[in-house]
Parts: structure tokens; C-alpha cells; sequence
């Protein structure tokens, strides 16, 4: 299995599979390891997964996170595509999942997630990420540790600059 | 003006040397060409068509002396010696080495500059009014708020990667708009409420480039306090539902259209309802803070040198004519404001030079308590000079190249780099801004014409602002061949309109008739009070066509 990159920085064995959106026609296989499957195949099966600490869930770049807003506590893990590393939307999702529906569980970064973007994705709420497998993961504690803070309030602090000035 | 804290300090160092380790990366080909290309243009750094590009952003268009000398210097080490002013209050190095840019940026970092979010879809530069905190009839000063604005949007972590660029404007004063916030993406006008609450009036959805749009209101009110956790709520709409499809429809103002201004209101309210009273919402002391750095400086108590200043004026015609056109009224009895004009005939306009830099930093120092602005029109303003010193301070402009007393007149051209460096233009633009500034070399006839902005860009990017001049000139490709469609009654203050294009495109030798045509049209027709953009509103424009296509 490769290595996913801890908010920290360190590195660990990652022991989940993203399972794609089946093809029309084919069905949903679930592996036998702790399985991401698409949310929306989750919420339509929920009585069979719900409270699984072995299946989580993983949504696109286009998703709602509302979907999930009911069902946070039920889920071990929820991921967030990146399609191109460019496409900044899953900041926003992150965001809300974290700060307005209460997801406490981890929070992974999945698709083209690449180095420069990882201090960004902390700040929004995110716990790991799935480096692409051509980056140099030893990078990874560099590239998230530039700033020693930011300007604004995000899910990682709740004290913009301003309110910190102040104290 | 603002003053880094240990913070912004120590963000401004973070930031070179990750930019240092993010060119190191690109350098040893860790890092593909289009995955340096965000990194980079989000400091600022374009590959043109002859050389990189770096923009350093000039905050709100506010420079300090000791800044403007550092950039001079830069411009010695690192570059040709010269600089140049954008349409958004920002500066451009034309030939720097890409190997060079960390450490011009750290030059830059020493004395609180930086080149942040100049380029890149993100969050750019605020701009306001050039003649902000100094005239009279403003409702507060906008550059608090523009502070404010630079540090939320400094590295926000959820809006580093938007469909698209995004640019946001205050402007302060209810009679005057040159900001022109209503070709933003956010426009923020200050108002009073009934009841003399501060607030913003909300403009979003204004553009240029291919599908030019006026921004309509989406708020007539939004108190103070709540600026930011507003502005988040806009950005998080667009982050989310902007296009990412297709690059020409991808800035807010097509999302606000999809949507309608009132649906778009609607998301942005129900989006705002949730974070509105989040740890986000300015205090009180947080805006007093800010506004702690721009109070006004050690004026002295004068009244207004009226008598000396006629005197003067009757000595010296050109004096007169510099003072009609280039000073206007500060707020303070005994001071004014000065523009000086980059738009001598020869020079692309908003060029300077190292040394121009370094007089303009003397002057600053001399003259107006060691600051300087930065306008879109491409000019550099003076902005508390004592009158009884207006004499002797204009003496020295003229063999400075500032002299030229064209300010908002049709030789005040506002004008893209175009073809000559940039790599996306269809044409060049500076060769066609001269040719104009040459056949109408006659001040007492461009004073006679009044205020006419013309406006020149080299495609249709609209860097030049041609949709909002009185006169647009647009450079189009015609089969490999440059040539130049032309716009009239375009406006960007509070009138803001598009302007109307006039029929097919010109080759680049015919532009100076075709404006000259225009010219008589507008003489012909014109009654003793309008302005061009007057008569042109009430004239229309099959006469210039009549004429100009004859
Ligand atoms: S308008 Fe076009 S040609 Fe001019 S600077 Fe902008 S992108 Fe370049």
C-alpha cells in the first residue's frame, strides 16, 4: 500500500481503497479492506453501511456536501476528489463538512494532490492526504509548514489575525 | 499608511522563502510547467512573449519614498532600468530573470512590498480612488477597508483556486467613482444608512474582456462590520458554482448573469445567514487599528494661497494651464493635489525610469509628506502639497517628464503593454497610443476638447480598459494582420456604461485620422457645455459612423 501524509507531516501506511463509481450496469464490489465508496452509493445503502468503521466515503469536486450533513457521526472517513489540482472547490466542501455540518472524523484529500496545495487543505479542515504518486512525499512536512500562521480564520483556527492582534 | 506589525513581517518572509523553494522545484524539473504556472503567476510572475514578467503589487496604489527608491534599485540590478504603472495600481518589471525573482522579492519583502496575488485566479489587489483620505467629499476613507480586504484575502486558504482572477473595489466619495467599481467583480461603494450607520453598497458581477457588464447591486446595504464575513460568502458561491469549464465563462459576472442578480443575492444571503456572526465579523477596534495608520499628516494651518496662486497663474501661462488640468482641491485649506502626467509623447504610457523613480521619491519627500499614488489612469499623484509651494514644485516637472499637463485629456491615453510584450495581445497598442499623442500635439486644442478618456487594449483581455473609455480602441487579429476596432461612449465613473463598437477594424496607420474624425464629429455637433461622452449620448452614433466610414 503506499503512504498517505499526516497533517503533521508525517507519513503512514495507508490501509483505505477509493472505490470508483461503477460503470453503468455493474454494481457496487466492495473490497475487503476498509473501503471509500461514492456518497452518494453510501446514502442509498445506508442500513447496510452506516456505523462501519471499515467504509467511508468519497465525493467530487461537483458534490454537495449537504448530502452528508445528517450523517457525519456515521462515518469513519470522508474524502474529497480533487480532479485537477486547479479546481478549488473541495476547499469549500472541506470547510463546510468541518464547520458548518460538524464532521469530526478524518478528513482525506484524494485525486491530483500534489505539494504546493497541502498548507491550503490544512487550514480547510483536512487531516490527510493521498499524495500523486510521482511527488516526493519526504517534501510533504516542508510544504505544509511555509507559514507559522495565516490571516484568516478557517477550520483551523477560529481567531482571524485581527482578533489575535487585539489580545 | 499601513505599517507591517511583527506578523505581516514575518508572512512576508514565509512567503519568499517558499516562492525560493517553489522556483528551486520548477528550476530541477520537479514540477511540470503547468503546475509552476499557478505558483508562480499568484506571485506575480508571467512568462511573456520576450521575457518573464514580474507585477508587484502596489496595495491600493499607495507608495512610501524609501519603496519607490528600492524599486528604482531594482529596476538597475535586475532589469532594463525601467518600470511600468498598470491600469490597476500595480508596477511591472518587462525583463527580469526567472532565477532572479526570490530574491527581488526579498528585496521587495525588506521594505514591505511584495508581488502576492498580482496574477493567478485569485483574490488581486484592492484598488480605491487615487485621491482617497485628501478630498472633500468622501464618506470615509476607503483604504482601511482596502487594508482590511488585502489582509483577509492574503493566502485565504479556501480561495487560492477560483475559476477564475477577482478584483475588488472601494470607492468612497457618492459624486465621483474613480475606482470604477462597476467593472469589478465586487464593487464596494461606502454609504450612510438612513439611520448614519457606515456600510458598503455591494456591487458584484462587473467585468471587461469578452463579455463586458456593468455590476449590479446585490446589496444596498451591508454594515461595516460585516464586510468580510459578506465578501466570504460571495467568494464561497463563486468557489463553488463559478464555471470551470470553459475559461471565457468562467468570472463571476457569467455566474451572477446565469443566475440573475436576485437569485445570486439569494445564495449569498442563505450562505451569509451561517457564517454572519462567525469570529469572522470585524470589531470595532479592529477597524480602528487599521484605521490608526492612515490619519492625516502633520498638515499645517494655512488658508488657501489664492492670491499668490493668481498672481502666478497671470505670470505664466503654462503655469495656468498645469494648475487647470493637473491640481485639484484638497480637503485641507493651503494644500492641493498633484497629479503627475507618464504621458509625454514618445514615452509608453505609465513608463518610468530608475532615475524618474528616484525624483518622484525626492519629490514625495519634498513636498508631500514622503507618499506617493499610483492611479489607474497610469499617473502618479502627489497628494498633499502645499499651494504657496505649487510653483516651485511645477518648475521641476517639466525636465522630470511629468509636466505635461494633459491629465483627462484625449492624450491621457490609458494604454495595455500590447504586442510589444505582451504575449497574448493580437496588437500592439504603445505605437498607436503615440501616433495619436503625435497628431494631437496642440494643448490649447486638447484643452479645448475637454475630458475624453481613451483607452487602448492589445486584445481582448481589456488590460487598456477599452469597454469603459469614451473612445475604446481594441487590437484584433484580421488574418495574421494587426488592426483596431474602435468603441465610443464607453464610461467608468458613476455613468458606467459599454461602449458601442463603431463598425469594422482600422489598419494601425489610419488610427490617427479615425480619431480625428471622431474629433470633428464631436466639435461639429457639440453644444458649448457637453463633453464628448455628452454629445455622444445625445447625438448616438450613426453621425460618427457617417463620417468616419465616409
Ligand atoms: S489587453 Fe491583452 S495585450 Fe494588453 S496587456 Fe492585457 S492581455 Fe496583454
Amino acid at each position: 500500500m503506499p503512504d498517505i501524509i499526516f497533517r503533521d507531516g508525517s507519513i503512514c501506511q495507508n490501509e483505505w481503497v477509493v472505490v470508483p463509481r461503477p460503470e453503468n450496469g455493474e454494481s457496487l464490489t466492495i473490497p475487503e479492506q476498509p473501503a471509500l465508496i461514492p456518497a452518494d452509493l453510501w446514502l442509498e445503502n445506508r442500513d447496510q453501511f452506516a456505523g462501519k468503521r471499515d467504509i467511508g466515503v468519497w465525493l467530487d469536486g461537483h458534490d454537495e456536501p449537504d448530502v452528508l450533513a445528517d450523517h457525519v457521526h456515521e462515518l469513519p472517513l470522508v474524502a474529497i476528489n480533487f480532479p485537477k489540482f486547479s479546481d478549488g472547490r473541495g476547499y469549500s466542501t472541506a470547510r463546510l463538512l468541518r464547520e458548518r455540518f460538524g464532521f469530526k472524523n478524518e478528513l482525506r484529500a484524494i485525486g491530483d494532490v500534489l505539494l504546493d496545495q497541502l498548507q491550503f487543505m490544512k487550514r480547510c479542515g483536512f487531516d490527510t492526504y493521498d499524495l500523486r504518486p510521482d511527488k516526493d512525499i519526504r517534501k510533504a512536512a516542508r510544504s505544509l509548514n511555509f507559514f507559522s500562521q495565516g490571516y484568516q480564520a478557517a477550520t483551523d483556527t477560529d481567531l482571524p489575525l485581527f482578533r489575535r492582534r487585539a489580545s | 499608511m499601513y505599517v507591517y506589525d511583527e506578523h505581516d513581517r514575518l508572512m512576508a518572509k514565509e512567503r519568499v522563502a517558499q516562492f525560493r523553494d517553489q522556483t528551486a522545484r520548477a528550476l530541477a524539473g520537479e514540477l511540470e510547467e503547468d503546475e509552476f504556472l499557478p505558483l508562480r503567476l499568484q506571485n506575480g510572475l508571467y512568462i511573456q512573449r520576450l521575457a518573464p514578467m514580474l507585477r508587484i503589487c502596489v496595495p491600493y496604489g499607495m507608495l512610501r519614498s524609501a519603496q519607490l527608491r528600492r524599486l528604482a534599485r531594482i529596476t538597475r540590478d535586475y532589469d532594463k532600468s525601467y518600470a511600468h504603472f498598470t491600469t490597476r495600481q500595480n508596477v511591472q518589471l518587462n525583463w527580469p530573470a526567472v532565477e532572479d525573482v526570490p530574491d527581488i522579492l526579498a528585496e521587495l519583502a525588506e521594505v514591505e512590498m511584495h508581488a502576492n496575488q498580482t496574477s493567478g485566479n485569485c483574490i488581486r489587489n484592492t484598488t480605491t480612488d487615487q485621491f482617497a483620505g485628501v478630498q472633500a467629499d468622501e464618506i470615509a476613507d476607503p483604504r482601511p477597508y482596502c487594508e482590511i480586504i488585502r489582509q483577509w484575502s492574503t493566502f485565504h486558504p479556501e480561495f487560492a483556486y477560483l475559476p477564475r482572477k477577482f478584483k475588488v473595489a472601494v470607492n468612497a466619495s457618492e459624486k465621483t467613482d474613480r475606482a470604477a467599481i462597476q467593472v469589478h467583480d465586487i464593487g464596494l461603494q461606502i454609504v450612510r444608512n438612513e439611520s448614519g450607520d457606515l456600510g458598503f453598497r455591494v456591487h458584484v458581477g462587473g467585468g471587461l474582456g469578452r463579455t463586458p457588464m456593468i455590476a449590479p447591486v446585490i446589496r444596498e446595504f451591508l454594515p461595516e462590520l460585516d464586510l468580510l464575513t459578506y465578501l466570504e460568502s460571495i467568494l464561497r458561491v463563486y468557489n463553488r458554482y463559478g464555471r470551470r469549464d470553459n475559461k471565457f465563462k468562467a468570472r463571476i459576472k457569467i455566474l451572477v448573469k446565469a443566475l440573475t442578480p436576485e437569485g445570486f443575492s439569494e445564495k449569498v444571503e442563505t450562505e451569509w445567514a451561517h457564517i454572519k456572526d462567525s469570529p469572522t465579523r470585524l470589531t470595532p477596534e479592529a477597524i480602528e487599528r487599521i484605521q490608526g495608520y492612515f490619519t492625516e499628516p502633520d498638515y499645517a494651518e494655512l488658508s488657501n494661497a489664492t492670491d499668490q496662486l493668481a498672481q502666478q497663474r497671470f505670470e505664466s501661462r503654462a503655469f495656468d494651464q498645469w494648475l487647470q488640468h493637473n491640481v485639484d482641491t484638497h480637503k485641507k485649506p493651503g494644500y492641493a493635489i498633484v497629479s503627475l502626467t507618464l504621458k509625454e509623447t514618445g514615452t509608453p504610457p505609465g513608463d518610468v525610469t530608475d532615475q524618474q523613480l528616484e525624483h518622484i521619491a525626492d519629490l514625495a519627500d519634498e513636498y508631500s509628506f514622503g507618499e506617493a499614488r499610483v492611479t489607474h489612469y497610469q499617473n502618479v499623484v502627489l497628494a498633499d502639497v502645499r499651494q504657496d509651494r505649487l510653483f516651485e514644485l511645477w518648475q521641476q516637472l517639466g525636465p522630470l517628464g511629468f509636466g505635461t499637463a494633459n491629465l483627462h485629456t484625449l492624450n491621457d491615453i490609458i494604454c495595455c503593454p500590447g504586442g510589444d510584450f505582451c504575449a497574448l495581445a493580437n496588437a500592439k497598442s504603445i505605437p498607436v497610443a503615440e501616433a495619436i499623442q503625435r497628431r494631437f500635439d496642440n494643448l490649447d486644442y486638447l484643452y479645448d476638447l475637454g475630458n475624453i478618456d481613451l483607452n487602448i487594449s492589445g486584445c481582448m483581455n481589456a488590460c487598456g480598459h477599452h469597454h469603459v473609455g469614451n473612445i475604446g480602441v481594441l487590437g484584433v487579429d484580421k488574418k495574421g494582420q494587426e488592426f483596431y476596432q474602435v468603441s465610443l461612449g464607453g464610461a467608468s465613473q458613476h455613468d458606467a456604461s459599454i461602449g458601442k463598437i463603431l463598425g469594422p477594424s482600422f489598419a494601425q496607420d489610419d488610427m490617427p485620422d479615425v480619431i480625428a474624425k471622431i474629433i470633428d464629429v464631436y466639435i461639429d455637433k457639440r453644444t458649448e457645455e457637453e463633453s464628448f461622452v455628452d454629445t455622444y449620448r445625445r447625438v448616438g452614433i450613426s453621425p460618427f459612423k457617417e463620417r468616419v466610414y465616409a
